[in-house]
């Protein structure tokens, strides 16, 4: 290039720069809006039937006013409830084990099989669950559809549970060994201290990812209509009457799925804030 | 200093049983002072490279050794193998023999965890633990003592007087230990690394991360504890060597050229590459 091109930036690369501002700008804008686009309709629809009813009454019939969705929000809590009991140990400890231990090709098949499994269709997971909970007992029951999101959130719990503790430095781990300490004690009272906020984060974002999953429940929790707390029996779901009502041809259900919608959204968008405020808690000081 | 002797746990504690403080408590002998870590040919890979070649050195009694050379020499290398800190990495191993009160450390049946508490380690880089400061000096006095409330206390407050920090944290021993400057920080880590109460302390360049008035602060630090410690000291450092080493070894490319009595070696070396090095001719 000769010198006295350098006096002005050539139109042709002045033009290329534009256009990709343009293009990069564009597309955020376009995916922010399409957020606050349905953020919006879903709060325009469902705000109208959202009511203190709404939150604690069990659904009615067509005609008979103050249906709600309370048995739906219990559901919901217990059924991840029990799954959260069984992902988060197994997860927690499969990924210290990969986090920690895993340098061979154990690990190595380890890291690919969860991330297969992450990629599983949930509803695939569910049928699954449905073969080996639901069939040979011959009744739905929540205890299935939380075993269904357990085995969603395996995956997740196990791939944040590694990546928090692969952050840490290594000098951190050198550190504990330098003062005598075992392999245990290195892990449970150096790495997984100054990885906690990190896990947690990826607990709360595992509990997000399975809030409003519903394909699996379909043939696993069923659904209810009354009050349900028993695990062995068929329970209601937030997620699962959205579904129902949203097929049904009554304008008054409609509004109520778009109300239930909204609840589900406003419960992910608190552990998305809980999740940042556990990440934030970094130098975390135990007495 | 009334402190609780220190228990070993598991196997092969008999070997381990000296007590360190009955050590320290002999009269001061005016004669040159034993060896306390006998290195004797030591080999070291890195996988199938080889990072030390037949090195031999003795590190004496509450004195600063002080080692050394350009980067990549290894003298950072035979400070991981006093400790096995090597251990953790399946394909580095050692040859040879290193002796502490004349066992074998580098053999099979040595319990790592215990020889770690008998011989500590400070890194270049301070590495608080994600707790309070009390927490993270009573650490490693958990591992291998239990100790009452007070005695913890007494132990704590002992080593952060030692590692002079006291005096700056002893109105916030429950806040974090990351909220502390870099040099404090690093005393802190001292200050841990002693509460164990080892006979050695591998120093790995500890002061190159800190600012010059942290870095005196560490070296009169030095000073006062080789009176209790028996200290290997790293250093890129040729000042640092001359001001805070009793002996000082020169390496080079995994070997060690000469070692001997700082003084000598910076006046009249007997090697013509330590020469050229002190100089700065290359390094």
């Amino acid at each position: 290039m000769s010198p006295s091109s350098l006096g002005a930036t050539p139109r042709r690369r002045h033009l290329t720069d534009i256009a990709w501002r343009a293009i990069a700008g564009l597309s955020a804008v376009a995916v922010a809006g399409t957020l606050l686009l349905i953020l919006g309709y879903i709060v325009r629809e469902g705000i109208g039937a959202l009511s203190l009813s709404f939150i604690t009454n069990t659904p009615r019939p067509i005609g008979i006013p103050d249906g709600g969705v309370g048995n739906g929000i219990i559901g919901t809590i217990i059924i991840i409830g029990i799954a959260a009991l069984m992902a988060f140990p197994v997860g927690a400890l499969v990924g210290i084990y990969l986090g920690v231990y895993g340098h061979g090709r154990t690990a190595a098949s380890m890291r690919f099989l969860s991330d297969v499994l992450a990629s599983v269709p949930s509803i695939a997971i569910g049928l699954f669950a449905y073969t080996l909970l639901v069939q040979p007992f011959h009744h739905f029951s929540a205890f299935s559809a939380s075993f269904a999101f357990a085995v969603l959130m395996m995956p997740l719990v196990i791939r944040t549970t590694e990546g928090a503790l692969r952050l840490l430095p290594a000098a951190l781990r050198e550190s504990a060994v330098a003062l005598g300490a075992s392999d245990y004690q290195v892990t449970a009272r150096c790495l997984l201290v100054a990885a906690r906020p990190g896990i947690i984060t990826g607990l709360i974002l595992a509990l997000a990812r399975v809030t409003g999953e519903t394909a699996p429940l379909l043939f696993t929790a069923f659904g209810s209509q009354f009050w349900e707390f028993n695990p062995s029996n068929p329970m209601a779901e937030l997620s699962l009457q959205i579904f129902t009502y949203a097929i049904s041809p009554y304008r008054e259900w409609h509004q109520q799925a778009w109300a239930g919608a909204l609840l589900l959204i406003l419960a992910v968008c608190a552990l998305g804030i809980l999740a940042r405020v556990a990440f934030r808690q970094r130098a975390t000081v135990e007495t | 200093m009334k402190h609780g002797q220190i228990r070993f746990r598991g196997a092969g504690m008999n070997d381990f049983a000296g007590e360190p403080g009955a050590v320290r408590s002999k009269p001061p002998d005016v004669r040159a002072p034993e060896a306390r870590v006998v290195v004797r040919n030591v080999d070291f890979f890195y996988g199938t490279t080889q990072a030390l070649k037949g090195v031999s050195l003795d590190f004496r009694d509450r004195q600063v050794c002080g080692m050394i050379g350009p980067s990549g020499c290894g003298k950072s290398t035979l400070l991981r193998v006093l400790n096995r800190m090597y251990d953790l990495y399946p394909r580095q191993r050692a040859e040879g023999e290193v002796l502490l009160d004349g066992m074998n450390i580098l053999g099979p049946d040595v319990d790592v965890t215990l020889l770690r508490a008998r011989v500590g380690m400070v890194f270049q880089k301070p590495m608080p633990f994600a707790m309070s400061i009390f927490n993270n000096v009573a650490f490693g006095v958990r591992l291998h003592e239990r100790l009452g409330r007070s005695e913890l206390a007494e132990r704590v407050e002992w080593s952060l007087t030692r590692a002079a920090l006291w005096d700056e944290v002893k109105d916030r021993l429950g806040s974090p230990a990351t909220g502390l400057s870099g040099g404090q920080q690093q005393r802190l880590c001292i200050a841990r690394t002693i509460a164990v109460r080892p006979e050695v302390i591998l120093l790995d360049e500890p002061t190159s991360a800190l600012d010059p008035i942290s870095t005196l602060k560490i070296e009169e630090l030095i000073d006062e504890l080789k009176q209790d410690f028996t200290i290997a000291l790293v250093t890129h450092n040729m000042q640092q060597a001359a001001r805070v080493a009793d002996q000082v070894a020169f390496f080079y490319l995994g070997e060690l050229i000469e070692a001997g009595p700082a003084a000598a070696m910076f006046t009249a070396p007997r090697e013509k590459r330590t020469q050229e090095y002190i100089t700065g001719r290359f390094g």
